[in-house]
């Protein structure tokens, strides 16, 4: 059956086509690359994971809490004079700028997060709306950001900016691995382990595992509900902010007004993959997540399968373990 | 009492006392979306009143004329209203007929069901797609008259709202947002990636309905607006006709009931998941048909027209109306459509605007400019009637149900279903 199937007759190659060689060939440095972006989307899945675990609330305005940071990365940078062209600066320079870069992008992303849910969930939540109402705002709201941003910028993407030259560090199975693989994949898992801790063993976490397990008799308690969802808010925008850096740093011409909004399907993929709610199962269903997307694009021959992937990936997820591959609920994480 | 008992029957006095509570409590506060609807009716609920204390007759004449005055809309060009010179009236009828069809197909999803599709543009696309496919000459498949692609295009995007909601639809109504959101932009990319799908090359030449003017020309032409207009308002006249018997009907009523709460739905018998992927599927048909008829009167289709963006557009149409109200559902597509078209100078901010009057009427006015007014849909007009002059108060001593409520009738077939 199987050789039947390569030798497919010209009409149906107009269609989908499957170049397994060049998967055997690139499969190393598609790996690496894959995880490089998993840790990516990881990091932005667990805003939505952990906004989800508290108030089981898409929140579709996440993809552009992500997008607000990509663009106070773009303005930092490109104050301190970067550009297109790798900067001159010694190294201790570079990691200066770009630790400000991130704390701004942070801030920022954070900042947006705040205000979003003051303006427009927490009204709502007063009310004791339907979750039709909720999810109707939340992509109200990442709607009006996306055309802010539009009007300001304007449709074409900002210029690009290279942060620095990445530099082979090691060789595995004859693939270089550089500096900037090396560099997003551990600062972002150092990330993730520490908002793993923090919510594992703080009094805040604590609050957050009791307001995602059951909001009413965390607040009967003595658990301060609105402070923790909040909170919440405001951690899932770090974390955006943080990620937005490395984005910019994998593709440096990704500042674009609709940049997010794919980004922000796929990490929501991604924690629909691990678990939704459960913050381990955010780094795994994005790491995974990150290597089947550049598989499937190095299978299928173009970049923008990625996304299409990713997608088929969700609705599997969906249809064949709904609860992710560690187990939904943020609440049920062990203590 | 055990499982397999069955429930035990009510005398008939207390049934027609238990039907009555029933509709007071439809009629109540927690009837729709917002549990303040019942206490602020706005402008257009007054009129909605109103409306419904009309006689049949009247209301049917008075449907007639606005029928007629619809028809007539293009030809007639009123001067304040009309969107010349800055776009063809007729071309511009066109366009708010198209979304006020699409918010009709939408609204089952939303107004009715409650379940949120944000890639509605998605079966939009399907249906175009299917029609250029099948009538254009660019495309390599067998070619047939341009009406019989209707039909095949409702057919084709139903079952990808079967494919898309068979997985989704067990899970929870976030889950369906999202993966259809995804939908919506992944059409666009497959249009883009899939070499048979010509990406922005598209399809010329689509096919049109048949029929000639008499010096040779097409009647249904690509920049005569009014022939296009007149199919698609009747259309959707037919369309409203029949999603209006869809909602009286059982079926309505386990939407209805879906929407309000879907575990209660489940526990009363109503099997929830299958009239979900009904509402899914019939809202993706109306939607691939609203995407065949633009095709056709566009006359070309390529990956350009079918950004993500435009769902919201048709959320926003839905919601503006009124979701779960067909006729605010018309309305708000046609503002949708016609605002922009009206007022050039703030066309560029449409997208802006829609999104910020998303959250705005979700936060103040969440039932939208006409709100639904499914108070009583499962005992009909003439008990609608006897409740709304009441308008809380019991029903005469004697118990006896108004004509046409047949209580004990309902309450088994409720349970069975």
């Amino acid at each position: 059956m199987l050789p039947l199937l390569v030798h497919l007759p010209p009409m149906e190659n107009d269609w989908i086509s499957f170049d397994v060689p060049s998967l055997m060939e690139n499969f190393w440095s598609a790996t690496f690359d894959g995880l490089t972006f998993g840790a990516i989307y990881a990091l932005v899945a667990l805003g939505y994971t952990l906004v989800y675990g508290v108030l089981n609330l898409i929140n579709f305005a996440h993809s552009e809490v992500f997008i607000v940071g990509c663009y106070a990365v773009f303005f930092t940078l490109s104050n301190l004079g970067f550009g297109p062209s790798a900067p001159r600066l010694d190294i201790w320079a570079i990691i200066l700028n770009l630790l400000l870069a991130l704390v701004v992008a942070m801030i920022a992303s954070a900042l947006t997060a705040f205000v979003l849910e003051r303006v427009a969930y927490k009204p709502l939540r007063k009310r004791n709306a339907p979750r039709l109402v909720f999810l109707i705002t939340a992509i109200g709201a990442s709607f009006t950001i996306q055309y802010l941003i539009y009007l300001w910028r304007g449709p074409s993407p900002e210029l690009a900016l290279t942060m620095f030259r990445p530099t082979p560090i090691f060789d595995v199975f004859g693939t270089i691995v550089d500096s900037q693989q090396l560099v997003i994949i551990i600062a972002a898992v150092i990330m993730m382990v520490g908002t793993e801790r923090f919510i594992r063993k703080s009094r805040t976490g604590r609050g957050i595992r009791a307001v995602a397990q059951d909001p009413d008799t965390a607040t009967l308690m003595g658990v301060n509900k609105e402070r923790i969802i909040i909170t919440t808010f405001v951690i899932g925008g770090l974390l955006a902010g943080a990620a937005a850096l490395f984005y910019v740093m994998k593709i440096p011409s990704g500042v674009q007004y609709s940049g997010g909004f794919v980004l922000g399907i796929k990490a929501f993929a991604a924690a629909v993959l691990g678990g939704i709610g459960n913050v381990r199962g955010a780094l795994l269903g994005g790491l995974l997540l990150g290597l089947i997307g550049n598989y499937g694009q190095i299978l299928l021959g173009n970049s923008q399968w990625t996304d299409v992937v990713a997608f088929v990936v969700l609705v599997l997820v969906l249809l064949l373990r709904p609860q992710g591959i560690l187990g939904s609920a943020l609440g049920r994480s062990k203590a | 009492m055990s499982m397999t008992d069955g429930p035990t029957p009510l005398p008939e006095a207390a049934a027609a006392q238990a039907a009555a509570d029933r509709e007071a409590v439809a009629a109540g506060p927690g009837s729709s979306v917002t549990p303040e609807r019942r206490g602020r009716p706005g402008i257009f609920g007054a009129w909605g009143e109103k409306w419904n204390a009309l006689p049949r007759q009247q209301q049917w004449a008075f449907l007639i004329v606005v029928v007629i005055l619809a028809y007539m809309l293009p030809l007639i060009n009123p001067p304040i209203i009309t969107t010349e010179p800055g776009n063809n009236f007729a071309l511009a009828c066109f366009d708010m007929a198209r979304f006020a069809l699409i918010a009709v197909g939408l609204n089952v999803v939303v107004g009715y069901a409650g379940l949120l599709d944000l890639g509605y543009v998605a079966f939009f696309a399907v249906g175009s797609y299917c029609a250029a496919m099948l009538t254009s000459p660019d495309s390599p498949f067998l070619h047939i008259p341009y009406l019989w692609t209707i039909p095949i295009a409702m057919a084709v995007t139903m079952f990808f709202g079967v494919v898309l909601g068979v997985p989704t639809l067990r899970l929870r109504g976030d889950y369906l947002a999202i993966v259809t959101l995804g939908f919506g932009e992944i059409v666009r990319i497959l249009a883009t990636i899939i070499p048979a799908m010509k990406g922005q090359v598209g399809f010329q030449n689509v096919g049109h309905p048949p029929g000639t003017e008499a010096d040779g020309t097409p009647i249904f032409s690509n920049s005569n607006g009014v022939p296009w207009y007149w199919l698609t308002l009747t259309i959707i006249i037919i369309i409203t006709l029949l999603v209006g018997n869809l909602e009286r009907s059982r079926v309505g009523r386990a939407w209805i009931a879906i929407r309000e709460d879907e575990d209660a739905a489940e526990i009363m018998g109503v099997p929830t998941f299958k009239y979900k992927v009904w509402a899914f599927a019939i809202g993706a048909a109306i939607g691939g048909l609203s995407g065949a008829l633009f095709a056709g009167q566009v006359g070309f289709v390529n990956n350009q027209k079918f950004d993500v963006t435009t769902s919201i557009l048709f959320l926003a149409a839905v919601v503006l109306g009124g979701a779960g109200n067909k006729v605010g559902a018309i309305i708000g597509g046609a503002l949708v459509s016609y605002i922009p078209l009206r007022f050039t100078a703030i066309a560029e901010y449409k997208y802006l605007i829609f999104g910020i009057a998303l959250v705005l009427i979700m936060i103040f006015r969440s039932q939208g400019l006409f709100p639904a007014r499914q108070r009583l849909l499962a005992y009909g007009r003439t008990a609608y009637q006897r409740v709304a002059k009441k308008d809380g108060a019991s029903l005469p001593s004697n118990g006896k149900p108004p004509t046409g409520l047949r209580p004990d009738r309902d309450r088994e077939k409720g349970i069975q279903a």
